[in-house]
């Protein structure tokens, strides 16, 4: 009875358990992550023979077999070189120009490397996010370097300016609705119906004469254009005469005496660096020579295809985007269609389409280099995935800040230009980036249409017979796959960080 | 007295305005008329430069040339095709060859990328970095850049017939294609074909009544092992009674090249290889993200109810999962279809490279052409989203949101 009573207290020690198994360090992660149950450690075993036998040979293949010095075939064949022979980097060596600069001419290939600088110099302050001046940045990065860019790579020089072109378009434009116009009235005229006669007639007249007023109006540009040729010196003639124009209209425009002072500022400024650009490049005396485009070739046209689609279909994918989302029917229609046309169809009869059937469609008098037909196929191609993102952008914008936005008394173009877009564009940069990574990919479509990317040019140096080894195609292949593969990574690396940078007040 | 009530005001010139221009009201529809008028000026500048333009390079329009003899050789066709078919024709083996290669890639990606999507989530740690190695390295590198790889280096590099890889001494591997034993369709055949309709469709009819049965008594019915039965007793008791339903012809090496069985162009197999590894990359993203959505307490509620692992699987992770893998995987396959037009690179006789390549070279009809062609895709994608809209309607509809 006594014992039941006492309270049961330990005498002795209990015996010692045994340390339960790691799960630290490399024994512990093994046996957790690898071998924590027979399937798994099967699964690990099969794991570690298939990347045995794929990174063995890949190591051998691309270093310690590889062949590094050479003139020809012969250093790449394994009777000469006493061993089994990988990559035959002297290949690559050999084709090296050809796969960065094409048939780019030899002593003209530092403008090119000067593009690919200024491009470098230009991206890298606009991909940190803590460097300063990003507007100026990537306003000189999208709209003034292409222009350099084009002068840079492909040469020639300037004969007018603004106001030149704008006179040569606008008169060109008027001639043209008049023409229709008059076919209109003639096409009235053979008519059986009175009433339609009638109506084709007016109709005609009418266009006719809208178009002669409109000449009359755009005749003071004409005049001015004259003037600036008369003066022997045309481009700089032009220049002062726009930059006269535009920083007036942008003063006046943007509150003349009481506040206009620094947009004048601005426009001025903008001016002058273009008549520096324009003094320093010597635009207005012919400029560089001309490299047709044919010449062009390897990683330049990769890259030339893949920024100018990237630049020029942004603009493209916004006014797509705010098209599709407008509540004025035609508009909207339109751009369902334009945007479900171009993504219904493959990338390869877009550039068919712009090889074979866009020469068709343009006068006859008028013929458009083979590069720019295919960055016009590109440039829509990529406008309309490039819409489909923004438009995902745009609603995830709550209906609150355009409402906000016009109970404070914005118009519609000021609310979306400065409330909804921007917060639009702030979402949809991942997606942005992962298009321009398709974009970049599908740019080596354009061997197909007898363009020499990067793909193109490693296929066209397999064809030369002095390299013809059996391990040459391996070598070329491995060589562009990594440049690829470089590019590729990057820009997604890039993405991940900008999209963990964006959602940093949304992580848990 | 109560007043009668009031009539709201005229809404008819608001609401033709909203018809008309939209938010924008009469200026909309002024813009929509400006633009109506611009777009019509552009179609009519496009036409008629088109016009001049054939004339003065003497070029043909219309359809008329597809009633034309084509006289070119296709390496591979489906349907017995001659030089002396005519472009009709040649359009018609392109398509069938277009849409064998989406379906055999369509097949082999899917099954690729589920195992790989679920490989990246494996808790064996090797299992998930060699899938996720795989996943980045595929995705990063141009689609064409593979086929190009595939069918010049990897299948440029492999023996010629003579010494071709041989399994089991019946399948070929060589330069000249994969050669497999060539089934012959016997005697036996059609009562063999018609016993297995009968069994899938009797396994179907009695899935849906134990279906019934669940959802309205509350009884289980468990019926696999009378599908079994039905899928593999019926064709065997039909090859008992009517013989094999079909015999092999095993490909023989004679002198440089084999006689008999089918050949299956290297084209092909280097398509299919470069399209369905490269797809599968991006389906196995799409699975990942699939099954990351299913919340983890899901499984765990399944769990609570008493349900076994496979069974809260199958019954509740998968279907939420598919909800989520279905539009992009949809996505994918029409990205795989659209993709397949890479055959021009490589000359494998698909709808692209017959008819927009060899055709419009012979008869430089590029407009018809190619507006056939964009057409022939553009038909394939809008009814595939136009299915996949009406499932996500119907999803939403289930879900009552």
């Amino acid at each position: 009875m006594t014992s039941s009573s006492e309270p049961f207290v330990r005498q002795e020690l209990a015996p010692e358990r045994r340390a339960p198994a790691s799960t630290t360090g490399i024994i512990g992660f093994a046996r957790t992550r690898l071998f924590n149950s027979p399937g798994n450690a099967l699964l690990t075993i099969v794991g570690v023979l298939l990347l045995w036998w794929i990174i063995v040979p890949m190591l051998h293949f691309l270093l310690f077999d590889a062949v590094w010095q050479g003139s020809d075939r012969n250093a790449c064949l394994a009777q000469n070189a006493g061993h089994p022979v990988g990559a035959c980097w002297p290949f690559v060596q050999a084709k090296l120009s050809q796969f960065i600069y094409g048939f780019y001419p030899e002593p003209e290939r530092w403008r090119v490397n000067l593009t690919f600088a200024l491009a470098a110099i230009l991206l890298l302050p606009l991909l940190i996010p803590r460097a300063p001046a990003k507007v100026t940045n990537a306003a000189l990065l999208f709209v003034a370097f292409p222009f350099v860019a084009f002068f840079l790579l492909y040469g020639g020089g300037l004969r007018g300016f603004a106001v030149g072109w704008s006179a040569d378009v606008l008169s060109n434009l008027i001639g043209s609705i008049g023409d229709a116009g008059a076919k209109l009235t003639s096409l009235g005229l053979g008519q059986q119906l009175p009433v339609a006669a009638l109506l084709l007639k007016w109709l005609g007249d009418g266009i006719v004469i809208a178009s002669t007023v409109a000449l009359y109006l755009v005749f003071p540009l004409a005049w001015l254009q004259r003037q600036s040729l008369a003066s022997g010196q045309p481009v700089w003639a032009d220049l002062a005469v726009t930059a006269l124009l535009v920083s007036l209209a942008v003063f006046f425009l943007s509150g003349g005496f009481r506040n206009g002072w620094r947009p004048l500022f601005t426009s001025l400024a903008i001016f002058a660096g273009i008549g520096i650009i324009i003094a320093v490049m010597g635009l207005d005396r012919g400029g560089l020579p001309v490299v047709d485009s044919r010449l062009w070739g390897g990683l330049l046209v990769t890259l030339v295809v893949s920024v100018t689609g990237i630049v020029a279909s942004m603009p493209v994918g916004v006014a797509l985007a705010l098209g599709r989302r407008s509540s004025i029917p035609l508009v909207r229609i339109f751009s369902v269609a334009f945007i479900e046309f171009w993504r219904g169809v493959p990338l390869i009869t877009v550039l068919f389409f712009a090889t074979y059937m866009l020469p068709l469609f343009l006068p006859g008098n008028f013929t458009v280099d083979g590069l720019l037909r295919v960055l016009i196929g590109i440039a829509l191609f990529a406008g309309a995935y490039n819409a489909e993102v923004i438009r995902g952008g745009l609603q995830a914008v709550p209906r609150g800040q355009s409402e906000a936005a016009q109970a404070l008394g914005l118009s519609h173009a000021k609310t979306t230009g400065l409330i909804v877009m921007p917060q639009a564009l702030r979402h949809v940069i991942p997606g942005l980036v992962n298009s321009f990574i398709a974009l970049f990919k599908d740019t080596s479509l354009v061997s197909i249409v007898a363009l020499f990317d990067l793909l193109g040019s490693l296929r066209a140096s397999f064809a030369d017979p002095v390299w013809a080894t059996p391990t040459t195609l391996f070598t070329g292949f491995a060589f562009t796959g990594i440049i690829y593969f470089v590019f590729c990574f990057a820009m997604s690396r890039y993405s991940l960080f900008v999209e963990r940078r964006l959602n940093v007040h949304r992580r848990s | 007295m109560a007043t009668e009530a009031r009539k709201p005001p005229s809404q008819f010139w608001a609401r033709l305005r909203g018809i008309l221009g939209g938010h924008a009201g009469w200026g909309g529809f002024a813009f929509q008329i400006l633009f109506v008028a611009a777009l019509a000026w552009v179609g009519y500048e496009i036409f008629a430069n088109a016009r001049a333009n054939l004339q003065a390079q003497r070029i043909a329009s219309g359809f008329g040339f597809l009633s034309q003899t084509a006289g070119f050789g296709v390496s591979q066709s489906l349907i017995p095709y001659s030089e002396t078919d005519t472009y009709s024709r040649v359009f018609l083996v392109g398509l069938l060859n277009t849409l064998l290669v989406a379906v055999v890639g369509i097949i082999f990606a899917t099954i690729i990328g589920f195992i790989v999507g679920i490989g990246r989530l494996s808790p064996n740690w090797l299992v998930a970095r060699i899938a996720g190695g795989y996943v980045e390295s595929v995705r990063n590198l141009p689609l064409l850049f593979q086929i190009l790889f595939w069918y010049l280096a990897v299948l440029g590099a492999l023996p010629g017939p003579r010494q071709s890889i041989s399994l089991f001494d019946k399948f070929f591997l060589s330069n000249r294609g994969l050669v497999i034993p060539k089934p012959l369709g016997e005697g036996g055949l059609q009562v063999f074909l018609a016993a297995v309709a009968v069994a899938v469709i009797a396994s179907i009819a009695l899935r849906i009544y134990a279906r019934r049965q669940l959802f309205k008594r509350g009884r289980i019915i468990v019926i696999w092992p009378y599908v079994i039965a039905l899928i593999v007793g019926l064709p065997a008791l039909a090859v008992l009674s009517a013989g094999a339903p079909v015999t092999f012809e095993i490909p023989q090496l004679k002198g440089f090249n084999f006689s008999g069985g089918l050949r299956i162009v290297p084209e092909f197999v280097a398509l299919v290889v470069a399209l369905s590894t490269y797809t599968a990359a991006f389906i196995a993203e799409n699975v990942r993200a699939g099954i990351m959505s299913v919340q983890k307490g899901q499984m765990e509620a399944g769990a609570s109810l008493g349900l076994s692992h496979g069974a809260t699987l199958r019954l509740i992770v998968v279907p939420q999962a598919m909800r989520v893998i279905l539009p992009p995987l949809t996505n994918q396959y029409l990205n795989l279809t659209k993709n397949s037009s890479l055959a021009v690179a490589i000359g494998y006789p698909d709808l692209f490279s017959v008819f927009a390549g060899t055709t419009l070279s012979q008869t430089g009809q590029a407009i018809e052409i190619i507006a056939i062609t964009m057409g022939v895709y553009l038909l394939i994608s809008l009814v595939t989203s136009a299915i996949m809209s009406f499932y996500g309607w119907r999803i939403n509809r289930s879900l009552g949101t």
